[in-house]
């Protein structure tokens, strides 16, 4: 599977949340990288779309559509930092 | 950014197809007219849906190829051979026609002139859409910040805008066929290539990279080692999903 970045869910993370977070710096939980959320590898792949770490390869968080219900684990991020 | 543009709720929106251009035999940049569309910034994309009679749904992300002040909201469609969505949007789709789009996506991947620069794009293949809807925007500003692309295509006849871009600072290089009358580059964007076309690192150019994953990864790697700020690198992978 082609990996892209985190470009790829801006529309997603601003279905759900309502802002758009490619620019948020996110907090590798697994390595503590910080880097901006449009940089993490991102997976593309049947119901759910994944993230990874681009320092480490750990997983980010993941996103799971089904029946226009969207759920989000971010299990993998230490903290999110944006602008409001 | 203007804040209040990011706080929102996405939604279907349906547009109408105004024209649809080729621009290389796999190419096409379809003008829309979205009577809800709240304005983009040059970079950002759109996400398209299209259902089939059964209900079926395939959804894509497309670069934005117009710059915000255009008329017309435009994308540009490379068809691929095995896909869903492309071949419809590229060859069924007529003016007149209506599509299901949300947008604009995106805030990381933009260029406003109060980011600066100087502005480096670097574009391999469709990389070059949203990059070209930033120069059109810089022009449309008339913006003093010198800016330019770095464009690989395969072959000539795989250059998209290329009667456009030839009014801009640009440098194309094609990677798979060196034409007769040919006198652009040939190759690899790669380390050599950049030292001698792109401002040197002590310029601190803001660059934008977009292209297929492998290009963008090996560019922007040879940026940086090449002495790039990392933080000055923005990059935007695409690929079949």
């Amino acid at each position: 599977m082609i990996a892209l970045d985190g470009n790829a869910i801006a529309g997603d993370f601003l279905e759900v949340f309502g802002v758009d977070l490619t620019a948020a710096l996110c907090v590798c939980a697994a390595c503590g990288m910080s880097s901006v959320v449009a940089e993490a590898i991102v997976y593309m792949g049947g119901p759910g779309r994944v993230a990874r770490c681009r320092g480490c390869s750990e997983l980010l968080f993941v996103l799971v559509t089904i029946r226009d219900v969207t759920c989000v684990d971010l299990r993998g991020i230490a903290g999110l930092d944006m602008e409001i | 950014m203007e804040r209040t543009a990011v706080h929102r709720r996405l939604n279907w929106q349906l547009a109408r197809v105004v024209e649809g251009v080729t621009e290389t035999a796999r190419t096409k940049s379809i003008a829309l007219d979205a009577i809800d569309w709240p304005g983009h910034l040059a970079g950002q994309h759109v996400d398209v849906r299209l259902t089939a009679d059964d209900g079926y749904q395939a959804q894509r992300s497309y670069s934005i190829a117009s710059a915000p002040e255009d008329e017309h909201l435009v994308i540009t469609v490379q068809r691929l051979e095995e896909g869903e969505v492309s071949p419809y949007l590229t060859e069924t789709l007529v003016p007149g026609d209506e599509l299901e789009l949300r947008g604009p996506i995106g805030g990381y991947f933009v260029w406003q002139e109060a980011l600066g620069g100087p502005v480096l794009l670097i574009a391999g293949g469709s990389g070059v859409v949203p990059l070209r809807a930033i120069l059109r925007h810089h022009r449309a500003t008339a913006s003093e910040i010198p800016v330019r692309l770095l464009y690989s295509a395969r072959t000539r006849g795989d250059l998209i805008y290329r009667d456009e871009l030839a009014d801009y600072d640009t440098v194309v290089t094609l990677t798979n066929e060196q034409p007769q009358e040919w006198s652009g580059r040939a190759g690899r964007i790669d380390s050599a290539f950049l030292t001698e076309t792109a401002w040197p690192p002590a310029e601190r150019p803001l660059v934008y990279i977009c292209g297929p994953t492998g290009f963008v990864e090996a560019i922007a790697d040879a940026l940086v080692t090449l002495g790039h700020d990392p933080s000055r690198i923005r990059a935007e992978r695409f690929g079949p999903t």
